[in-house]
């Protein structure tokens, strides 16, 4: 089961990477948005698979009865959801707001902080 | 020993700091003629000493202090011994002329009140260092007074020879405080010693100590750089750049000796090795012989007088260095002498330019009937820096001859260094305290003036205690010179000095030096035009590779900065995916920790569909030419997740992610409407083998080391923690919203303060406009812009 899951976890991994170095902004946005599930899956599967039976305590025990899903993953990957969607927002609307005011979604022309052969600072006092 | 209550001593050791705070204020009030107000600071600490001057004598010496960083053995601790009393009494008695001397220099001057601040907070730091009896403290005030020397070299730092000098003063003691803080960390480690007393207290620990030499190297470090020996001295005549009261108070009279009271301080657990004595003669005589050489060919008063201080620092180090306790009884003479003569005639330097408006030697002189009562102080001054009597330079030349004088060849050596160094000493002297003012006046000096008595009180002060200390020799001996040289020797000293003209041997050398120096007076101008000359053929010194270090270390940094940070984003984002690649592939091939392999990938039939639609997903994310397929794949991956953790016992998650994923699409569609995707993307075809190279083995990494994670065998106790006390604890069934609202609820709150913040720099990106530079681009060229408009926009 995890093994398949390991396949599925390295794909996630390659696509966004490869997005994210792309000179695209947008096409890097993708790759953000793909990373978080990559790290959601990644940390899920590490906490062990288990089918179907969520961690929820029946009404008349006091602790979960028989094997249930591992609850601590799915409470880091529910945090980590909602961090990177905000994430992901601000990122888009940060690269749109660049894309008005620079005219360019390359990054290789957003130079505006790094200008390509800057003067060398001077060498007196 | 014995022991003071620390209050009132703690009192006058902040008393100058208080003084800092305050001189801004009287300033303003009562323009310089605060200086009168602020000077009692330093009287009364000088007072305070001197009441304490019976019992030093005696070999009495005071301790106390209070604690400040205990755990790692920090006090503010302090010790009263002979060393640190005569050194107290030179820093507050000059000091409280200088400060009056700094109320007339710059009168008038805008920033009067930062300056005596600076002035201040310098001497309450260089009153600390010497008094400071924990090693740590004294690191402190140490580094202190490399930063107000700083300051105060810097202070007309609209001159970029200011900024130079005040950059090469930090740049050279800041190097050298370094220095020091390593060595009292070997001493610490070698000896457990945290305070100068313990130190002192088992002599012989230090010189035992397998660390010696690396000690005995750094210690040098700090004290060669404070005191300007050579090669190092050269930032101390760039520190002429200073206003004269600093040149005066810092650069000749306190600061540069801290190097020589480390010196004498350590003298007793340092001293009277091989090394020791063998280094510090060398260097110390070097340093002599170059800054007199160096001072001859000045014409400037204050680097005339900046080359003989370097000189001086050098003859002291030379006798701190030569063994015995007569050489330092001589060490300890002249460096009284030499306080109270190079403040006194940099002040006169100071009075000359400020009466008759230039510095240059050449261009002075005949200024005795304008300047009468300078003229007499210079005399003084001159006179004991030329070692005649009655007055006390006289005294350390004597005591000078008498320590070194010896048949063995090293000692002959020694003593014909110091009578060159000497004669050229004269030399100067007299050059800065006669030339001046003998001779006719020529008629571009017809303005010179005397100052007011804030600029003669000083020079005039300390020539006379110069001229009574030798004629009192028998006080000055008892209250001064015996206890600085037996706290600096370890054991009880008594001094020789005397004025009295015995026939023998010093005398016989001083005669040799006068001798010398009258002829070298006699050809002044032609000894200039000769070391000019030589200096000229060297072409290259220590100050020229200062400039070249520093403009070769921007270049070096700017370098570095180009290539780590060449502005490019793909660059950094390559170097990172690189790194994570290489991370998580190498340990695992070098440690042989691969995952085994094969695996069975055993999912169910609708599992491996929900996976498949996931990849799917992926794919035409990757390979979207539109903007729609792009938006549309995203959410196909994303609800293919959500799925997954709907499958697997994650219901929370999966409701999530649906809510989310859809979120995602709105915005990004509403985003993307406005945003063109580029056809395909602009890679070449190199870059993206590269790029996906890069990618396909840090997503293979991730893979390996998630299988290899899954292969060990689990360990689910925090797990087990939370499914046993959700219920019991926490009142809650559902384990995963238990963790998240109750468990870790301050992890929640933290991510929902993440998302408010988020949120916020969203509204702000949204509302902030492009700011047009102004509306003078839409006026036409020449018209004024509306002075209400202009005022608003500021």
């Amino acid at each position: 089961m995890e093994a398949a899951f390991a396949l599925l976890v390295s794909a996630y991994f390659a696509v966004s990477i490869y997005l994210l170095l792309s000179k695209h902004v947008i096409r890097m946005l993708l790759g953000v948005a793909l990373l978080g599930n990559a790290v959601n899956l990644l940390i899920f599967t590490a906490g062990r698979l288990v089918k179907e039976v969520p961690p929820i305590i029946a009404p008349d025990a006091s602790v979960p009865q028989g094997v249930t899903a591992n609850p601590l993953p799915q409470a880091l990957i529910l945090t980590a959801i909602v961090i990177s969607f905000s994430f992901f927002a601000f990122l888009l609307v940060l690269s749109y707001r660049a894309y008005q005011d620079l005219r360019t979604d390359d990054t290789d022309e957003m130079r505006l902080a790094e200008p390509a052969g800057e003067a060398p600072p001077p060498a007196g006092y | 020993m014995a022991l003071a209550s620390s209050g009132p001593m703690l009192f006058y050791l902040s008393l100058p700091f208080v003084a800092a705070i305050l001189s801004p204020v009287l300033v303003r009030l009562a323009g310089h003629r605060g200086v009168w107000l602020l000077a009692l600071a330093p009287l009364a600490i000088f007072a305070h000493f001197l009441s304490l001057a019976d019992p030093i004598a005696d070999g009495a010496s005071f301790s106390g202090g209070v604690s400040w960083i205990p755990a790692m053995g920090v006090e503010l601790s302090w010790r009263l011994d002979g060393l640190s009393f005569v050194f107290g009494l030179l820093i507050t008695g000059i000091g409280t002329l200088i400060i009056l001397y700094s109320g007339g220099y710059l009168k008038g001057h805008p920033q009067l009140g930062r300056f005596l601040a600076f002035m201040f907070l310098f001497m309450g730091s260089m009153l600390g260092l010497v008094m400071a009896d924990n090693l740590f403290a004294l690191l402190v005030l140490w580094e202190m007074t490399s930063i107000t020397s700083f300051l105060l070299i810097g202070f007309d730092h609209n001159r970029r020879a200011s900024r130079r000098g005040a950059l090469q003063a930090l740049l050279v003691t800041g190097a050298g405080g370094l220095s020091l803080i390593a060595a009292f960390l070997l001493i610490q480690f070698a000896t457990g010693a945290t305070s100068m007393s313990q130190l002192l207290a088992s002599p012989d620990v230090l010189r035992e100590s397998p660390l010696y030499v690396a000690i005995f190297v750094l210690v040098l470090g700090g004290a060669f750089t404070k005191s300007a020996q050579f090669p190092l001295h050269f930032w101390l005549p760039n520190a002429m750049e200073a206003p004269t009261p600093v040149s005066a108070y810092l650069h000749s009279a306190t600061m540069v000796k801290a190097g020589v009271y480390l010196l004498l301080r350590l003298n007793p657990v340092l001293g009277e090795t091989v090394l020791w004595e063998t280094v510090l003669p060398v260097f110390g005589g070097a340093t002599l012989l170059i800054g007199t050489i160096l001072a001859i060919r000045q014409t400037d008063l204050k680097l005339m007088l900046a080359y003989t201080t370097v000189a001086s620092l050098g003859l002291l180090v030379m006798l701190t260095g030569f063994g015995g306790e007569r050489a330092i009884e001589a060490a300890v003479y002249y460096l009284v002498a030499h306080s109270l003569f190079k403040g006194g005639l940099f002040m006169v330097a100071g009075a000359i330019d400020h009466g008759a408006g230039t510095r240059d030697i050449r261009k002075l002189a005949g200024l005795r009937s304008a300047m009468p009562i300078t003229f007499a102080a210079a005399c003084l001054a001159g006179l004991s820096m030329a070692g005649l009597p009655p007055l006390v330079g006289f005294l350390a030349k004597e005591e000078i001859y008498a320590a070194i004088a010896g048949p063995d060849s090293w000692s002959i050596l020694i003593t014909i260094v110091a009578i060159a160094g000497n004669a050229l000493m004269l030399v100067i002297g007299a050059a800065v305290a006669l030339k001046p003012f003998l001779g006719s006046r020529p008629a571009a000096l017809d303005e010179a003036h005397e100052g007011s008595v804030l600029l003669w009180l000083g020079p005039v002060v300390l020539g006379l205690l110069g001229l009574a200390a030798a004629l009192a020799y028998g006080v000055s001996n008892r209250y001064v010179f015996s206890p600085i040289a037996s706290a600096a020797a370890g054991l009880p000293v008594s001094a020789h000095g005397a004025l009295a003209l015995h026939p023998g041997l010093p005398l016989t050398l001083s005669a040799v030096t006068v001798a010398l120096g009258a002829l070298v007076y006699w050809r002044l101008d032609m000894a200039r035009l000769i070391v000019a000359v030589l200096l000229a053929r060297i072409g290259w010194g220590p100050d020229k590779g200062f400039d070249q270090a520093v403009s070769g270390i921007v270049r070096l940094s700017s370098g570095v900065t180009r290539i780590v940070h060449g502005g490019r984003l793909e660059a950094y984002m390559m170097v990172v995916f690189l790194t994570v690649a290489g991370v998580l592939a190498v340990p695992m091939i070098v440690y042989g920790e691969l995952p085994q392999l094969p695996v069975p990938l055993t999912l169910t039939f609708y599992e491996w569909g929900v996976v498949a639609i996931a990849i799917i997903g992926l794919i035409a994310v990757m390979l979207a030419n539109d903007r729609l397929t792009a938006i549309v794949s995203l959410g196909i991956q994303g609800f293919a997740v959500a799925l997954i953790f709907m499958l697997f016992g994650a219901p929370d998650l999966s409701f999530t992610q649906f809510m989310v994923e859809t979120l995602s699409v709105v915005i990004l569609a509403l985003v993307m409407t406005r945003l063109t995707l580029h056809k395909a993307d602009h890679r070449p075809t190199r870059a993206k083998i590269v790029d996906g190279a890069v990618s396909v083995v840090a997503g293979i990494g991730f893979g390996l080391l998630l299988l290899s994670v899954t292969q060990v065998p689990f360990d689910a106790s925090l797990s087990q923690f939370f499914a046993e006390n959700s219920r019991t604890i926490a009142h809650g069934r559902n384990i995963v919203n238990v963790i998240i609202v109750d468990f870790r609820g301050l992890d929640t709150l933290g991510e929902i303060a993440v998302v408010m913040i988020a949120g916020l720099s969203i509204l702000a990106l949204i509302r902030l406009r492009v700011r047009r530079p102004l509306e003078a681009d839409a006026r036409p060229e020449g018209e004024a812009a509306p002075k209400g408009a202009l005022e608003n926009a500021v």
